[in-house]
């Protein structure tokens, strides 16, 4: 369709900024803005503008899911199972629904459709719900439920999973009806032996005996990550209201579109039926992205209920049942000729997402490095524990943590300089570049060999490098209003789950109308508004602020049209800027904003632009989904401390190079980078989920025994931003979050070899690992 | 200590009580508020319940993140792990009262110019506490400030930004 409309041919700045930019021709829609121009020029967009809802956030005012009370609200309580594998042989939730106050009881387990009785899969299942009027008698409630559970065996590690006669988790054909971990290379028809499914084979190429056989040096090992949770501080919340006409819903979710789509789905309604808000998200680091079995429980309960529900995860809930990244064991071998070029990567790699599927984590092999025979074999193995689901980097993260060690060794195995070898292997000319800048800035020529310093405190800098492909959402549309008054409103269903996608929206439109970001008014987090893009996938800003902008220059061609007819001029020779329309060769012919949009013959006018094509065109896309041409690379350094007497790694410094296209709010992107690499330095060397093998319990359900970063382990981390010019969207803007993430704990790790000279292939790299890696203590521990 | 009979009405009201309610009076910024809870009502239930305070946030409701914080008189606790029938006569100051009239507290204002907010769940409790540090101390060192920020948890990682905006306020402030 998009190829029927008339479009023209501009030029566009191309390049890094800072090297100097040229010019790219694109061919662009007839009803886009002309190209933007470099952020020198610019007087909004590139500068650091104060975040667009931090007064409310910095006084409490801001709105949370968990902070929605609405009147004749009830409160929701989940039962869960206590046992890792059982059926249910009975179930009944009459006493709990006879308690006064209690308003809608339900069973939340699918019995299977061949009529057989309910299996319960992992420790926190969901059972049964039920709503009341406070919380304490939801609670009280839930003790009354009777269940009868017939214990199966089960199994939750890796190790016995695998083994011949494990515990199946999913006999036959079931796992079909498993949760993907929301990964989009998670294929749904690979062969399943015992508990494990696979091998996912994507990006698989070449011969890999003939690469091995033309391998000069080959270098292998096997790499542990844990399973890590999302520990967003909101807790999953939702609101839900079934009425008459439909149903309003508030929930901290990532997609507020995507969720009023599956509830639609869900319960038969018309998606103009379901309203979704989400005024202000505490944090969502992959496991909001969907509606999930609490968000479907609550509005099964209101609706059942004829009122409001409240359904709010406690932390324990959280930690269990919301959600984690995915293991991974990791075999990586890598094969390359003396002049370092790679002949051969092979990565099998067993992961569990515990119930769900999707572990895999080959991306990083497959496409970061040059390299013409590689085999990527990723399986799942199923075990009796909580969903995985996309986290921050999915696959790529754990991915790089294995692969980013593997060059590292080569490197020395080759005699070469770790950036050296990169430079050989490694086509991206602007991780080339990046390279180079964190390097000057880390001081890598102060780089000793490793286990070079005497004392018992060991100092050690290393790199590693990410690789995110650069995601758009074509489903993602905003509008523009523009008030006679003068007021100017940016709507949109896009929700800021804290990135700060508001200011950036406010400062787009800013600069194409020639006001001030806080001129605009902010209105996001609701489906009432045209849908927006998720906040996942690093996909918001680039998704979001090309229509954005293209629906301010709409309606600032309409101001103009309205003024020039006034005027009785050509509207081509208006021009807006600081709040005054003017001639562009008599500037003294003016007209201030206000007495402009008075001009308009209606009270107000409105644009409505959705996300075109990249100009370029996209590499890939399914649904509403699509891949640009570029990826998002980004290249971290570290600087870490080991004490080798108690085992303690401390990560001092970081530099993290990065390239989001064009930066709109330097100081916003500045705090997310910060975040990415504080939760790398907390995967690296803090978290893990532990479960109890003989129970199937999460042992430290909590943020007292579940370890983060806090202050006192937050490094000095220098950010530096690239910009970045392709010329491929009317603001050629890309997404941060998750390239800001994958690199760290890979950088960190090869930092602590070359610091003490022993390799760590275990995350989270904890003093009793370092210790034992050192030969300092017997045993050990994993 | 005035009684707040609209308050009271309104926690009457609004919830359902069990057996052994409890009647208190909280001194919530400046305010008395009269109230019936339960005994085992945390300060950070009624705060956001029957008072509708919910600037305070709950995240762990353990003591272990410090998204709770609220001062008593001068101390900073967690308010999730402090009985609301326990807190006396103490004066309680949470994040909707720790400015005075309509402008901001200063650390508020930091906050916002080095972009020490991302998700901004727990951004009233790091405020509350950096409040409470600057109180005590106009001019903290970096590490102080890490001391006094340190039970916070924030996942978004807003502590370097947190840092900055607490050391540029110690900076500027003459004695
Ligand atoms: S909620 Fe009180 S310390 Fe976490
Ligand atoms: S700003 Fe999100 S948790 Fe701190």
């Amino acid at each position: 369709m998009e190829d029927e409309l008339p479009r023209r041919r501009e030029k566009f700045p191309f390049g890094l900024a800072h090297l100097g930019l040229d010019e790219v021709e694109r061919e662009i829609p007839a009803d886009e803005p002309p190209p933007l121009a470099p952020n020198a020029e610019l007087t909004q967009i590139g500068k650091d503008i104060r975040r667009w809802d931090a007064r409310n956030k910095v006084t409490g005012a801001a709105l949370y899911t968990v902070d929605v009370h609405l009147p004749g609200m009830l409160h929701a309580a989940v039962l869960r199972s206590p046992l890792p594998h059982a059926r249910i042989r009975s179930l009944d939730l009459s006493p709990a629904a006879a308690l006064p106050g209690v308003h809608a009881v339900l069973t939340v387990v699918e019995p299977p459709a061949d009529g057989a009785s309910m299996v319960l899969r992992y420790v926190g299942q969901p059972v049964a719900a039920l709503a009341a009027d406070t919380p304490a008698l939801a609670e009280a409630a839930l003790r009354l439920i009777r269940v009868e559970y017939e214990p199966l065996p089960f199994v939750v590690d890796l190790d016995g999973a695998r083994r011949a006669d494990a515990p199946i988790v999913y006999p036959d054909s079931e796992w079909q009806k498993s949760p993907s971990a929301g990964l989009p290379a998670a294929a749904s028809d690979l062969p399943i032996t015992g508990n494990i499914r696979g091998p996912e084979s994507k990006g698989s190429r070449g011969d890999i005996g003939a690469g091995f056989a033309a391998a000069e040096i080959v270098v292998d090992g096997t790499y542990d990550t844990q399973v890590q949770t999302h520990c967003c501080l909101e807790p999953h919340a939702i609101v839900a209201a079934w009425h008459e006409d439909g149903l309003d819903v508030w929930m901290s979710t990532q997609f507020t579109a995507g969720v009023r789509a599956q509830l639609a789905r869900h319960f038969q309604l018309p998606l103009s039926r379901v309203r979704v808000r989400a005024e202000a998200v505490g944090g969502g680091f992959g496991s909001k992205s969907q509606i999930g079995v609490y968000g479907r429980t609550a509005v099964a309960l209101s609706r059942l209920a004829k009122a409001p529900v409240r359904l709010v995860h406690r932390r324990d809930e959280e930690q269990m049942d919301s959600g984690n990244r995915s293991s991974s064991e990791q075999h990586l071998r890598i094969g390359a000729r003396r002049d370092g070029t790679l002949t051969a990567i092979s990565l099998h790699s067993y992961g569990s997402a515990g119930i769900a599927f999707g572990a895999g984590v080959g991306n990083m092999v497959t496409a970061l490095y040059r390299c013409p025979h590689v085999e990527s074999r990723q399986y799942d193995v199923f075990t009796h524990a909580g969903p995985a689901c996309a986290m921050r980097g999915p696959g790529n993260t754990q991915g790089a943590f294995a692969l980013e060690q593997g060059i590292d060794e080569l490197a020395e195995k080759l005699a070469m300089d770790p950036l050296a070898l990169r430079d050989v292997i490694d086509p991206s000319p602007v991780r080339r570049e990046e390279r180079r800048m964190g390097a000057e800035s880390i001081g890598w020529t102060r780089c000793q060999p490793p286990g070079a310093d005497q004392g018992p405190v060991k100092r050690g800098m290393g790199m590693a490098q990410s690789l995110w492909s650069a995601n758009v959402q074509t489903n993602a549309a905003c509008e523009l209003r523009l008030w006679r008054d003068g007021r100017v409103e940016v709507l949109s269903s896009v929700q800021d789950i804290g990135t700060g996608v508001g200011t950036v929206l406010a400062q787009v439109v800013a600069e194409e109308l020639g006001l001030q970001p806080e001129d605009i008014q902010v209105r996001i987090g609701d489906t009432e508004f045209p849908s927006g893009p998720p906040s996942y996938g690093s996909r918001t800003t680039a998704s979001i602020t090309p229509p954005a902008r293209t629906a301010a220059w709409q309606i600032k061609e309409a101001l103009f049209r309205s003024v020039a007819s006034a005027w009785q001029v050509d509207p081509q020779r208006l021009t807006v800027q600081d709040g005054w329309i003017h001639l562009r060769d008599a500037p003294q012919q003016r007209i201030s904003w206000q007495e402009a949009t008075a001009t308009l013959r209606t009270d107000r006018i409105s644009a409505v632009a959705g996300r075109s094509d990249d100009y370029a065109g996209f590499r890939s896309r399914s649904g509403d989904a699509a891949m640009a041409l570029n990826d998002l690379g980004g290249v971290q350094f570290a600087e870490v401390a080991v004490d080798t007497e108690t085992g303690v790694i401390r990560v001092e410094r970081v530099v993290a190079v990065q390239d989001c296209g064009r930066p709109i709010n330097p100081l916003q992107i500045e705090s997310q980078v910060q975040g990415g690499v504080l939760m790398g330095v907390s995967y690296a060397l803090l978290e893990e989920r532990i479960l109890d093998i003989h129970t199937g319990w999460m042992l430290n359900p909590n943020l007292v025994d579940y370890k983060l970063t806090g202050a006192w382990d937050t490094p000095q981390i220098e950010v530096i931003l690239l910009e970045n010019y392709q010329g491929f969207s009317a603001t050629d803007a890309y997404g941060i979050a998750e390239p800001a993430n994958i690199a760290t704990a890979a950088a960190i790790a090869n930092a602590v070899y070359n610091a003490i000279g022993v390799r760590m292939r275990s995350l989270p790299m904890t003093p009793a690992k370092v210790l034992h890696a050192l030969g300092a203590v017997s045993g050990g521990p994993h | 200590m005035k009684e707040d009979p609209q308050a009271n009405g309104k926690s009457a009201a609004a919830s359902v009580l069990g057996p052994n309610a409890v009647s208190i009076v909280l001194l919530v910024n400046g305010e008395a508020h009269a109230l019936l809870v339960e005994p085992r009502t945390t300060l950070a239930e009624a705060l956001r319940g029957p008072l509708g305070l919910t600037g305070t946030k709950i995240a762990c409701n353990q003591g272990a993140c410090s998204a709770c914080s609220v001062w008593l008189d001068d101390l900073v606790v967690a308010s999730c792990s402090v009985l609301a029938i326990e807190v006396g006569e103490r004066r309680i100051t949470t994040i909707e009262g720790l400015a005075a009239g309509e402008g901001l507290h200063p650390v508020q204002e930091a906050f916002i110019a080095h972009d020490a907010v991302q998700c901004g769940f727990c951004t009233p409790g790091m405020v509350m506490s950096c409040a409470a540090l600057l109180a005590e101390n106009p001019h903290p060192g970096e590490a102080e400030i890490q001391t006094a920020i340190s039970g916070h948890l924030c996942r978004c990682g807003t502590y370097p930004h947190v840092i900055q905006a607490v050391l540029a306020l110690a900076e500027a402030q003459g004695d």
